[in-house]
């Protein structure tokens, strides 16, 4: 479909892909079946096509690169793009649930890419319902880096249980992440903040970051600046509330 | 917004056939099978049938019953389903202990190795537990409030088992998962830890079992799918050991009988499914059988626990019937696999509330092949009396097992299978949603 149309689609100045052309409706039922492929597992996630020059395909690799962060809601890539250049070693993916959505990061990418050879290899997205393949696509303990960025508020009590963060998605989320590994959140729903926190808090494999940390995490910074939504936020002068968390051993 | 939008798990309501369930005590003193809401109970070592106990709030079961289960030392009973109850019922009197009241339709169950624990899963993907520790001596009925202990997202849990070294607890799920959770010291608390998914199916995962012996305490996982495998597992890993293809092209003896089978009882050439629907292992400990959706019989396949393979062993045939098992189950003693086929609530059918049992002997094992026998109804422990209780009747016509295995193949495809529904369809159903139709 963008085929045909990639002149218009385009900004000509930027070689960007124009976000009114991707836009989608607002919010997704993250609960209602979807037809997207999906890795059987792990080891069926096709590196090579998302990081053709990091992780090419005939390569004889014994130990090769693995994604470490994971960018869940990414909605139109604003963290990737920041992060791709801060952590060039690392590889990273943007999980969105929305078609439109995850084509736009795509073709944000592959234009980044284009327009800047050798760099924003890193960084990649897949259409998917986070809520139900995380450990389709990485390993226990694969991750160290998480974000969950200005999810979807799902107010209703009764839609509790499809917001990103729930005790029970934490588990996964705990699966996932190495011990040490660091899960990043953020809102502007002050409601949303504080139910975020609470799951976090409550739950017996993460514990908070401290004050000191979380100023010389660099990460932290870029939660209220480098993403669509955070600057909308931003521009509007909006409160903001996160919750910053390690991923610690289970106790005995 | 987008409320009602086919959420998963509430949108099985239209289907009402529930297959007929056995399972049998772990010395053979009993053995249970449940049709529809009907629990039927045969005292073996009284030779009498049961009748039980349940003074609770709601007695008995009022809706299909999903799933039955003995515990190890088969003290204790737990039966639930689609009534949204769990009752746990003691064996010495078959009196409900417990009736426990849950928010959503029951899937699967399991019962910690220490009968201390009774977990269930709900269509939505949450497994509860709750604590029996001290009902067992003073027997007070009491009405029981269940924790949430682990979930998967919104997916129908379709098996729970707990590892026979009590370590982890494994839950399938029709989204092709297996996960596998540390059990912790206070299951009420939650189970947080998981150790690893087993991951590799590619259709919906349909059963569970463990086997295990002496040598291999902690016992491989075997699964069986609507992906027409059975797949071997190491729990601590996650990692597959063997894949057993049934009607694989290359075991060209057996795909004869499924081949065979299905054209007998469909008439019409379709694709033959070979859909495992129920598994367990059998007294030998080396042996699992198999339920098979179009096999009138069952199949039996070999697992070497020192080496870590499958291989297809067997198939035992029914002659003579169109028994196409719904599910089996067996005792560790004493060398008979049993099986029952039967459906309750199929429309327009008025025996809806029968079933039909057989049992399959395993002889000693001391020459290589000693055969399984198929047992005749006089040979049947129990024998007449046991049919007559267990079936419902003592002589099943012909037509009971035709609409059974229509209605097994029905409703193992629409309860385990994802809706697949058009684009117009999905735009239909959106814009005919209750939820948009109140607003404007
Ligand atoms: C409000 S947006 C925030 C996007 C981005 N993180 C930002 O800060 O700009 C939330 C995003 O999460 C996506 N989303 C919601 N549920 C999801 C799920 N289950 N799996 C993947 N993405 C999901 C939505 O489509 C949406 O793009």
């Amino acid at each position: 479909m963008i085929e045909k149309e990639t002149t218009s689609t385009f900004n000509k100045s930027t070689g960007l892909p124009r976000k009114r052309f991707y836009r989608a409706r607002a919010h997704s039922n993250p609960l209602s079946d979807s037809h997207f492929p999906v890795p059987l597992s792990p080891s069926q996630f096709d590196y090579s096509l998302h990081y053709p020059q990091l992780v090419p395909a005939a390569s004889d690799d014994d130990n090769p690169k693995r994604i470490q962060f994971a960018d869940i809601g990414c909605g139109f890539g604003g963290l990737l793009v920041a992060l791709s250049t801060l952590f060039p070693d690392k590889l990273m993916i943007g999980m969105e649930i929305r078609d439109k959505v995850s084509e736009y990061v795509k073709e944000r990418i592959s234009a980044l890419r284009t327009t800047n050879p050798g760099q924003y290899q890193n960084i990649s997205v897949v259409r998917t319902n986070s809520m139900k393949y995380i450990p389709n696509y990485f390993e226990k303990g694969q991750l160290t880096k998480m974000f969950f960025l200005f999810p979807d508020p799902h107010f209703k009590e009764k839609n509790h249980r499809r917001r990103v963060i729930s005790p029970h998605l934490l588990d996964e989320y705990a699966y996932t992440l190495a011990v040490g590994g660091i899960i990043y959140t953020i809102t502007d729903v002050e409601e949303l903040g504080e139910w975020m926190k609470g799951c976090l808090e409550n739950h017996p494999m993460f514990e908070a970051l401290m004050e000191e940390e979380l100023e010389n995490d660099l990460v932290v910074k870029l939660l209220t600046s480098a993403t669509e939504e955070g600057q909308k936020v931003a521009r509007n002068g909006g409160q903001t509330f996160q919750a910053v968390y390690r991923r610690i051993a289970p106790p005995l | 917004m987008g409320d009602a939008q086919m959420e998963e798990g509430d949108n099985t309501r239209e289907i009402e056939v529930a297959p007929a369930l056995i399972a049998v005590d772990p010395a053979q003193r009993s053995v249970a099978v449940a049709v529809g809401s009907d629990l039927r109970v045969y005292d073996l070592i009284g030779d009498c049938p049961v009748s039980l106990v349940d003074d609770s709030a709601k007695p008995f079961h009022s809706d299909s019953i999903r799933a039955i289960r003995y515990d190890a030392s088969g003290k204790l009973f737990v039966s639930a389903g689609d009534d949204k109850l769990v009752k746990i019922w003691s064996t010495d009197s078959w009196f409900c202990i417990s009736s426990v009241c849950c928010e959503k339709r029951v899937s699967a169950v399991a019962v910690s190795n220490d009968g201390l624990f009774v977990c269930f899963a709900d269509k939505f993907g949450v497994v509860w537990v709750v604590s029996l520790k001290g009902d067992a001596e003073n027997q007070a009925l009491a009405d029981k409030k269940a924790a949430p202990m682990l979930a998967h997202y919104c997916s129908i849990i379709t098996s729970l088992e707990f590892s026979p070294d009590g370590r982890f607890i494994v839950s399938a799920d029709r989204d092709y998962k297996i996960r596998v959770t540390v059990v912790p010291k206070n299951p009420l608390d939650g189970a947080h830890e998981i150790q690893t998914f087993c991951l590799g199916h590619s259709e919906y995962v349909s059963c569970l079992d463990f086997i295990h012996s002496p040598d291999y305490p902690h016992g491989l996982l075997i699964s069986g799918s609507g992906d027409s495998t059975v797949r071997l597992w190491d729990v601590t890993l996650g990692s597959l050991l063997d894949t057993c293809e049934i009607g694989s092209k290359f075991d060209r003896r057996f795909t004869f009988f499924l081949k065979a089978e299905l054209s007998a009882t469909d008439g019409i050439e379709e694709d033959p499914c070979h859909a495992v629907t129920d598994l367990c292992t059998c007294p030998n400990g080396t042996s699992v059988a198999l339920a098979v959706q179009s096999l009138k019989g069952i199949m039996l396949l070999n697992c070497n626990l020192s080496a870590k393979t499958l291989s297809m062993a067997k198939v035992v045939l029914v002659e003579g019937e169109t028994l196409i098992p719904t599910s089996l189950g067996t005792s560790l003693s004493e060398g008979l696999l049993w099986m029952v086929t039967g459906i309750s609530k199929l429309q327009g059918f008025d025996h809806s509330s029968l079933a039909r049992v057989r049992a399959v002997s395993f002889p000693e094992d001391d020459g290589r092949d000693a055969e399984p026998v198929l047992l005749r109804d006089d040979e049947i422990p129990g024998g007449q009396k046991l049919l007559e209780r267990l079936q419902g009747s003592v002589s099943i016509g012909n037509d009971v097992f035709l609409a059974a295995s229509e209605a097994l193949k029905t409703s193992m495809r629409s309860l385990l299978i994802k809706k697949q529904y058009s684009d117009e369809k999905r735009e239909f159903r959106k814009r005919t949603r209750n939820d948009r139709k109140l607003k404007h």
